[in-house]
């Protein structure tokens, strides 16, 4: 037993605690369905502020889906992927400020960019695991900021100083919303399609082999699948959707600087991602909720101990839901779907 | 020639600064088997204590033990109390478990403290050794106490019924709980070791980086590279992996051109990261065989 210790770490380190309990199909498409009527409504009611706020969260969530696609469906552990996020942001925003390119096209932009360079560093990475693949991504996370303030590339990247980019005005024929609101819709398409394809590719023959390797690697390349190709692919495509949340995030806060996208965003990332549940999809944009709000609430109660409050409500977060919301969700419904199978036994295992 | 060697001293200089904390990182991931994030912070909170006592007129050595004493309290009741809950969480709960201890500890140190930096002594002087400026009796002192600290580790560790039991709870916790292992108190035991260790650390590196609450993130952040390095199970690993990384991030500002001085954290990690591509579980490290 001993020699599979770390095994067991990788294993663990990924898998759901909770077993799907689901709902049934129809129930679940409603209530997609009635969260997107109400996120396309907002607008109407909310601030510009608001818009801005939300517009973040959904941008967050994105860019911890990309997480989760490469930790929780693939079992590889990233602290880099603020490097993929800066590095969406920073393509972004040279396309913009130094070609003038549509900021529309530095989303496709953004996103082949953080492909190419995640399917590069996931090569090396098949060679690590667990804890020395953590710190390969960590050297990652360190190395972008000052790889941004190089001065070689200061043409480009504008060095410490970072770039301004125009936030982007509402088409002609939509005169009647502003910018916050035109910014939102547009996240809002993006983060959509984005989170659709992801549910597609999860549940797809391609999805069902990304978990088996990180169920078991051995048994999936037995079952003849060529992990090396599907753990860099993985690699890429969670570059991709952290990329695009990158130039997403360029496009809403119109300004990008080296020192935004350090460790630290990487850190956050992982919060959001376990907060919400590893290998949930709609768990991330919970995440992205925490990620945003929570240590401003914690500002907002105290100053000088906003980092203590935002540590103890993570600690008692952990503690009541140690699967995150989403293993918190489906636990609930396990037990209410077997109180209504058998409300006899009142609900208790 | 004479640079070079020059180098190689302030590069071992600072090694033992991570080498200390790598050690300190590689106790706890004997005893629990996960890295900590909030090592560095316990650390930093530690070696305030030891300032705020010495403050109160406490002499060095005795404030240096009160603080190893506590801090050895103090973690095994962060194991009891806030990881004992959620020993069975998913790992990355854990780990998320970990940021917020680092988080909560920060901040009331800088709460009770503040952020103003502060000197702290050096029980050692800081005359230069050997009269050729190349290190001095402080630096010499922390590589000194580094060595002490890993042979007396090592004899605990190979030497004890102790030790043996700890690392038995460590490696397989479930076949020692069959031979009559306290597998619970052998974890928080770990935890107050490292504790102790990084009080210890921590009251050493202060002199060279100075007091303040965020004195510990950078120093941090070599020690894990100095620990992974050198194979998260062997401590002369931890020890030899922290001065390597000291030496190799002052070669590489010195001597790679053009790019070196202002990319040199990062060079030192990409000779990290090549390294491990060759030898994947550090260079001291056991190779885990996995069965299907």
């Amino acid at each position: 037993m001993t020699t599979l210790r770390d095994e067991d770490i990788a294993v663990s380190a990924a898998v759901p605690t909770q077993r799907a309990a689901r709902l049934r199909p129809t129930l679940r498409h409603a209530i997609v369905a009635v969260f997107v009527a109400i996120a396309f409504a907002i607008p109407f009611v909310a601030s510009s502020f608001v818009m801005f706020q939300l517009s973040e969260v959904l941008i967050y969530g994105l860019a911890i889906l990309g997480l989760n696609l490469l930790t929780g469906f693939n079992g590889q552990f990233s602290l880099g992927h603020s490097a993929f996020y800066g590095l969406g942001a920073y393509t972004a925003a040279i396309l913009m400020h130094n070609y003038e390119v549509n900021y529309l096209w530095t989303l496709p932009a953004a996103g082949v960019v953080c492909f190419g360079v995640g399917f590069l560093f996931g090569l090396p990475a098949l060679r690590l695991q667990n804890l020395y693949l953590a710190l390969a991504t960590f050297a990652l996370a360190t190395a972008m900021p000052q790889i941004l303030k190089f001065h070689a590339l200061e043409n480009w990247t504008g060095g410490v100083q970072g770039l301004v980019v125009d936030q982007p005005d509402p088409p002609d024929f939509l005169s009647m919303i502003d910018g916050d609101q035109w910014l939102y819709y547009v996240t809002l398409v993006v983060v959509l399609l984005m989170f659709a394809a992801a549910a597609t590719l999860v549940r797809s023959r391609t999805g069902r082999a990304i978990m088996a390797i990180r169920d078991n690697p051995i048994a999936a390349a037995a079952m003849g699948i060529n992990t090396s190709l599907y753990k860099t692919l993985t690699f890429g495509v969670s570059a991709l959707y952290t990329g695009v949340a990158g130039a997403l995030s360029a496009l809403a806060v119109a300004f990008v600087a080296p020192d935004s996208f350090t460790i630290f965003l990487s850190i956050s990332l992982l919060v959001g991602l376990v907060i919400g549940g590893v290998g949930s999809i709609p768990g991330c944009l919970f995440g992205g909720l925490f990620v945003l709000y929570v240590p401003n609430i914690a500002n907002s109660l105290s100053n000088g101990l906003a980092g203590a409050i935002y540590g103890v409500i993570l600690l008692i977060v952990i503690f009541v839901m140690p699967a995150g919301a989403a293993g918190f969700v489906r636990a609930v419904i396990a037990r209410l779907s077997r109180w209504r199978q058998n409300p006899t036994e009142g609900g208790y295992r | 020639m004479e640079l070079l060697l020059q180098q190689v001293m302030a590069g071992l200089a600072n090694g033992a600064i991570y080498a200390c904390v790598a050690l300190a990182v590689v106790m706890i991931y004997q005893a629990i088997d996960h890295l900590n994030f909030a090592q560095g912070e316990m650390a930093m909170f530690s070696t305030f204590i030891a300032w705020q006592l010495m403050t109160w007129g406490v002499p060095y050595w005795v404030a240096f033990a009160i603080t190893i004493v506590l801090s050895f309290i103090a973690g095994v009741l962060i194991d009891r109390v806030l990881f004992r809950p959620v020993q069975n969480a998913p790992i990355l709960s854990q780990i998320v478990a970990f940021i917020a201890l680092f988080s909560i500890l920060n901040s009331s140190a800088g709460q009770i403290w503040d952020y103003t930096i502060k000197s702290f002594p050096t029980p050692f002087g800081t005359a230069p050794l050997f009269g050729s400026g190349m290190i001095d009796a402080h630096e010499a002192g922390m590589i000194g106490i580094t060595l002490i600290l890993l042979g007396f580790l090592y004899a605990f560790f190979r030497g004890t019924r102790l030790g043996l039991a700890m690392r038995a709870a460590a490696a397989n916790p479930v076949s020692a709980r069959l031979v009559g292992i306290r597998v619970g108190w052998m974890t928080a035991l770990g935890w107050g070791m490292a504790a102790a260790l990084g009080a210890i650390a921590g009251m050493l590196i202060a002199p060279v980086v100075f007091l303040e609450p965020n004195m510990m993130i950078g120093v941090l952040l070599y020690g894990f590279a100095g620990a992974v390095l050198g194979g998260l199970t062997s401590p002369l690993g931890a020890v030899v992996g922290g001065f390597a990384v000291g030496v190799l991030e002052n070669l590489a500002g010195t001597f790679i051109p053009y790019v070196g001085r202002e990319l040199k954290l990062t060079l030192a990690l990409i000779m990290i990261v090549i390294v491990l591509m060759f030898r994947p579980n550090g260079l001291f490290g056991r190779m885990v065989v996995s069965r299907v």
